[in-house]
């Protein structure tokens, strides 16, 4: 059997949390540059142990078939004898690849940092908030009941927030930090509903437990809960949609996907980490773990889930083939592909064969992040050396960073599907799953497959060719050793990631599943791919005005693609001037005019009514006299002819 | 004829209104006080005529009598006493003057 | 334990600042009594838990009787359960901590530790008492000191706020006194609690009393409309008024409406508890809409107060065990955090001299530690994970959801959306005020947390930590107790 101590497992996320409780409280006044070593040696402790466990896990299964064992189960929170919110620890196939994508790119980004972040006032709180983070996504991962993927979900929420805002006197900066706070958090209350409604309906806030429940025919608790319904619709279905609203939220699906572009003020190594290959495919990751309750009992919103990635795929593709600003282009390009992954959920079924498109997700999930965190650390490169974000600053340094061309182009290729690079095998599986299920989904799929490849040659043709650079110095362009390794490392992954068996490790029910790359099927998408390059090479190796004169001939739709189909101007309108201005500010009023005016009426009334009757003590004496007689006799008359 | 327990108690009691009616109307607070004396006067003869007519073996309306007398006096030489001490505040016995005690 | 104990120090504290000379010692004297209260709080919670993990199961434990005035019951009677261990507790750390922040209080130091200390005095016979009689007094006692405080020592339109807080609190007090006076005349005499709760008055009785208590005790916790008093009494009040105000006074009201309104008179709150969960939703969603508009640091909090303890309002008029257990959560969550919310926004203000969050802006630059302690307590406040406020927020989310009916439903999620409206209005404060570029550079000289500060916030932030990380303690300590008043409750349902 496995030989896996618990103790061991605890060490995975709460090393990263020793470097941010170590880092917060003494960094500033003892480690001060040193913070940089502390953080990445706990983190490299922590890989290394995710990594041993990955191998004691994976080679351990019981004949081909991997189990979800909970090796750790603490009862945190109880509510009664069956529901308690429990912190524990599962090991499931893709609980444990996570814990390797995870503790990988954060290392990645840990050595990036050291060379990237060098000489920043706030380097160790920058290394402690890396640590938070990485505990966070870790424990989210790791989750073993519903209710613990939520407080970690929230937790990774804040750590983005202190990611992005790390740069605090930036007005900007600030901005985004609340904006991709505040909008998960919407989300967040629809996760929360629906955990809500799941628990209530299964009885249990445990995923296995839950999952058992919700899939079986025969459990009393799906019977019941099936009777429930609310507006014609059964109240599982609201609540496996609720649960998806909070993953579209953090996975930044349309119409959710409005902060992820601006979270790219961040630091270019948090937004490598944070919005390219952990925290984003929160959701997709979600979706995976209560996979057998989508698929079982809600097929409805699965096939939910399907249409909206499928359109946020399309949809983000489209903007990003407009935008300049490179991080936003690598921000659009990750909401595309993680569209992908949702869709690909989506088509999927249960068992077998009928899988291929959960372990297709799983698959993309884990090429991508390699190769989107090595775009990512590659775009941070070339930012550390023109200082600034934008392409028109760019344009032919392949002279001045080699390595980094080099492994961006590596990743660009992959991201674009071209074989053997690790993307062609993922979004091969992912387009044969989409094609077996759902045509329409299908042809979104190879179009944006083909915009992809387009606007990604587009980015890397811009920044490596185009014209030629104004050097700055005769200066290599390179980062140092730390910005580096990072990146060769990355670029391994990117090319030979593709060639794991995944299938084999990864299904949605835990059985093996052979997959296999269909030559005849993959010659359209492949040449699309190539046509996408072939495109970009000829709009933007050189400088030239053909790019001008497709847009001006595309021009209203240019424009609306170039603003982002309007969708941050809508929301501007709908929380400013209808939240703000017609909630809130009445609210407010009412409160200090109506409410309060009630109970200062009261204390004004009081004072009228006192004003009024003083005047009867007027001090004359003959005034008293009268008030004393007719009293008198009204009293004599009263006891007389009255009370008698 | 002989005057009968109604005609006192008629007396009495236009005495009476006599004197409330001076308290109330008179500024002045001799006039006033000496307002006051009617009224217990018009009691006096309440009481005294009670006695007479109705428990005529008693001397309790009597002596309530003498009570109210003394009483009387000593009122009012208090009542002067304050009223000298009003009229070396505010140079005037007008009641109206006096209204220190008002809210 | 003897729960003398609990009275004994603040009163002995408080006559001897009375006593003593000079400031230094006023102060010293102050923060050792306080000390010692929190020594003696922390004793109560460890010999409570033991006499209960040896098998103690009455409802209320130490308790003592003493005859005061036998004509008319009223008998001093105390004891606690877990609710006013946990209650005790809560006063204890606030009590500390407004002790330090007073600090550098000028005028008349005296006179200020005094009040603080009769405050607290009044709260912790408030928690302990078991009669109805007792109990009012102690109540009585925590009002008077609010009143100086605000009228003495406060800021802009002090006697206004001082006024409109007594008179309220006052109001409310006359509500009480009247059903403290039914239930005398309807229990044939009787002011004592346990007495009460065994009694099972008729339902129709209970009915009558019940809005008496609960709105009475309401205006302590801010009931909805009857909440006015809060946003004008915590922004004249100095700072450690406005945290005893809002850390210990709002809990009195609250844990009255649940030992005094729920617990003797079941059948009541059964029946008016759809009303409380509409007035509680209202509050809640309200407050947050009308904080977010909020400019004043202080009327942020107050207006958030409002919102906050909605939900322990909710949480009682939800019946359920866990709800009710929430509720409570809630109110030591709340407590700890806005007394916490409340210190900070007192030394950002000793320090800048305006509490306006526009007029502010970078102070992380200059203040780390303050700015990072106001970031923490804005977390706690918008429900972050590992921080108290999560765990009593989703305790009264999970317990609303059992009672099986659409309108709780309703109700529930209703009260859920208020978690995004906080964390704008978190978030705008903390943005507005730590994060961005400095705007006033005579800020730049401003300097960090004194040592008395860091202790008073490190003091609370650790009380946060200690709810918010391993919530099983607090859990365990006030279910068996909100059992108790749901068996009441359930008899009704």
């Amino acid at each position: 059997m496995m030989n896996l101590n618990t103790t061991l497992l605890l060490l995975i996320p709460f090393l990263p949390l020793a470097g941010f409780v170590i880092l917060g409280l003494w960094g500033r006044k003892i480690f001060k540059a040193n913070a940089g070593w502390v953080g990445t040696l706990l983190m490299l402790a922590s890989f290394l142990i995710a990594v041993y466990t990955a191998y004691e896990y994976f080679t351990h299964s019981s004949g081909g078939h991997y189990d979800k064992i909970v090796p750790i189960n603490y009862t945190w929170l109880k509510f009664s004898s069956t529901l308690s919110i429990n912190m524990g620890i599962m090991l499931d196939p893709i609980s444990v690849m996570m814990i390797v994508v995870v503790t990988l790119v954060s290392l990645m980004v840990h050595i990036y940092s050291l060379g990237y972040m060098k000489g920043e006032e706030r380097f160790p709180t920058y290394y402690a908030f890396l640590g938070l983070f990485t505990f966070s996504m870790l424990g989210l991962v790791l989750s073993s009941n519903l209710f613990q993927i939520y407080i970690f979900w929230e937790l990774v929420g804040v750590s983005s927030f202190l990611l992005i805002g790390y740069y605090y006197d930036r007005p900007s900066a600030v901005a985004a930090a609340k904006k991709a706070f505040i909008v998960t958090r919407f989300a967040d209350l629809g996760f929360l509903i629906g955990i809500l409604i799941l628990s209530y309906c299964a009885g249990t806030l445990d995923f296995t437990t839950m999952i058992n429940t919700l899939t079986s025919p025969e459990s009393s608790e799906l019977k019941t809960s099936l009777t429930y319904s609310f507006l014609g619709v059964s109240a599982l279905t609201w609540g496996a949609a609720l649960v998806f609203i909070g993953g579209a939220g953090k996975s930044a699906m349309f119409p959710l996907h409005i902060w992820l572009p601006d979270a790219m003020e961040g630091p270019t190594p948090v937004s490598a980490l944070i919005h390219a290959a952990t925290m984003v495919v929160a959701g997709v990751f979600l979706v995976a773990r209560l996979f057998p309750v989508f698929s079982f009992t809600t097929p409805g919103v699965l096939q939910v889930v399907g249409w909206v990635g499928a359109f946020s795929a399309g949809f983000a593709a489209i903007i990003a083939c407009t935008q300049t600003d490179i991080k936003r282009v690598l921000a659009y390009s990750t909401m595309s592909q993680i569209g992908y992954m949702m869709f690909a959920l989506g088509v999927s079924g249960m068992g077998g064969e009928e899988g291929a498109g959960y372990t297709a997700s799983m698959f993309h999930l884990f090429t991508h992040a390699m190769f989107k965190a090595l775009l990512f650390l590659g775009a941070g490169a070339v930012i550390h050396y023109v200082h600034s974000n934008d392409m028109k600053d760019m344009g032919g340094l392949r002279k001045y960073m080699p390595l980094t061309h080099l492994t961006f182009l590596v990743a660009c290729l992959a991201i674009a599907g071209i074989p053997p690079f690790a993307g062609f095998f993922s979004k091969e599986a992912i387009l044969h799953a989409a094609y077996q299920h759902n045509t329409i989904i299908y042809w979104i799929a190879l179009l944006t497959s083909g915009l992809t490849a387009f606007y990604m040659f587009r980015l890397y043709f811009n920044i490596f060719w185009n014209k030629p650079h104004q050097a700055h110095g005769e200066k290599h362009g390179e980062g140092g050793f730390a910005m580096m390794l990072p990146l060769v490392l990355l670029g391994l992954g990117a090319i030979g990631a593709g060639f794991i068996p995944f299938g084999k490790f990864v299904s949605a029910d835990g059985n093996p599943l052979h997959m296999e790359t269909d030559i005849a099927f993959s010659v359209l998408p492949v040449s699309l791919g190539v046509a996408g390059i072939l495109l970009a090479a000829w709009f933007y190796l050189k400088q030239n005005s053909r790019p001008d004169a497709v847009a001006s001939g595309l021009n209203g739709f240019y424009k609306a693609a170039y603003h982002k189909f309007y969708i941050d101007e809508i929301y501007q309108f709908v929380t400013k001037k209808i939240i703000f201005n017609c909630i809130g500010r009445p609210a407010a009023w009412f409160d200090r005019n109506v409410v309060d005016g009630l109970i200062n009426l009261a204390g004004s009334g009081t004072e009228a009514v006192s004003a009024g009757i003083k005047k009867m003590q007027s001090g004359k004496v003959q005034q008293y006299g009268m008030y004393f007689l007719v009293a008198a006799l009204a009293l004599a008359a009263l006891f007389i002819y009255i009370l008698k | 004829m002989q005057p009968g327990l109604y005609h006192i108690l008629f007396i009495s009691t236009g005495l009476f209104f006599i004197g409330a009616y001076g308290f109330f109307t008179r500024k002045n607070l001799i006039t006033m006080l000496m307002s006051i004396e009617l009224i217990l006067n018009s009691v006096n003869l309440n009481f005294i005529a009670f006695n007479k007519y109705l428990w005529p073996n008693q001397m309790d309306g009597l002596f309530f009598t003498l009570f109210i007398i003394a009483i009387a006096a000593a009122e009012a030489a208090v009542a002067i006493a304050i009223i000298i001490n009003l009229y070396r505040n505010h140079q005037s016995i007008d009641v109206d003057d006096a209204e220190e005690l008002k809210y | 334990m003897n729960l003398l104990w609990l009275i004994g120090v603040p009163l002995v504290t408080a006559l001897a600042v009375l006593l003593s000379r000079n400031r230094d010692q006023v102060r010293w004297i102050a923060l050792t009594g306080a000390a010692a209260q929190l020594g003696v709080a922390i004793m109560l919670y460890f010999l409570y838990t033991k006499e209960r993990s040896a098998g103690n199961t009455a409802a209320i434990l130490f308790q003592q009787d003493h005859e005061i005035f036998s004509s008319l019951h009223i008998r001093f009677h105390l004891g606690v359960d877990g609710i006013s261990v946990a209650m005790i507790m809560l006063t204890a750390f606030v009590g500390i901590a407004g002790a330090l922040v007073s600090w550098n209080i000028e005028k008349m130091t005296k006179e200020f530790y005094f009040l603080l200390v009769l405050l607290s005095l009044g709260a912790y016979g408030f928690f302990i008492s078991l009669n109805l009689f007792v109990l009012f007094f102690f109540l009585e006692i925590s009002v008077i000191p609010k009143y100086l405080l605000i009228g003495i020592w406060g800021s802009g339109r002090k006697e206004y706020s001082a006024n409109k807080l007594a008179l309220m609190l006052m109001g409310g007090s006359a509500l009480i006194l009247v059903g403290i006076l039914g239930l005398y005349f309807a229990s044939g005499n009787s002011f004592d609690l346990v007495e009460l709760s065994n009694m099972n008055l008729p339902a129709a009785t209970q009915k009558l009393i019940f809005p008496l208590l609960f709105i009475g005790f309401g205006v302590f916790t801010a009931l909805f409309p009857l909440h006015t008093w809060v946003p004008d009494g915590h922004s004249s009040a100095p700072t450690a008024g406005s945290m005893f105000l809002a850390g210990i006074s709002m809990k009195l009201g609250g844990y009255g409406c649940l030992r005094v309104a729920t617990w003797l008179l079941p059948a009541g709150a059964v029946a008016y508890s759809n009303i409380i969960i509409v007035l509680s939703v209202i509050a809640i969603l309200y407050g947050a809409f009308a904080t977010m508009m909020q400019k004043d640091l202080k009327y942020i909090n107050a207006y958030s107060s409002v919102s906050h303890v909605g939900f322990s309002l909710l949480g009682i008029g939800m019946l359920t065990q866990t709800a009710i257990t929430g509720s409570l959560m809630q109110m030591v969550s709340h407590g700890l955090m806005t007394a916490l919310f409340f210190a900070v926004i007192g030394m950002i203000y000793d320090r800048t001299h305006t509490r306006m969050v526009g007029e502010m802006g970078g102070l992380m630059k200059m203040m780390p530690f303050i700015s990072t302690v106001f970031f923490i307590v804005g977390l706690c406040s918008l429900g972050l994970p590992g921080l108290s406020g999560f765990v009593a927020e989703m305790t009264v989310f999970v317990g609303s959801w059992e009672n099986d009916h659409m309108i709780y439903r309703i109700a529930t999620i209703l009260a859920a959306m208020s978690i995004v409206v906080t964390a704008v209005y978190i978030l705008r404060a903390v943005g507005q005020t730590a994060m961005g570029p400095v705007k006033n550079e005579s800020f730049l000289t401003l300097t960090d947390a004194r040592w008395n500060e860091k202790l008073a916030a490190i003091l609370l932030l650790l009380a946060i930590l200690a709810i918010g990380l391993v919530p099983g303690w607090l859990n365990d300590l006030l279910r068996p107790s909100a059992e108790a008043i749901m068996q009441k409750v359930s008899a009704f349902k």
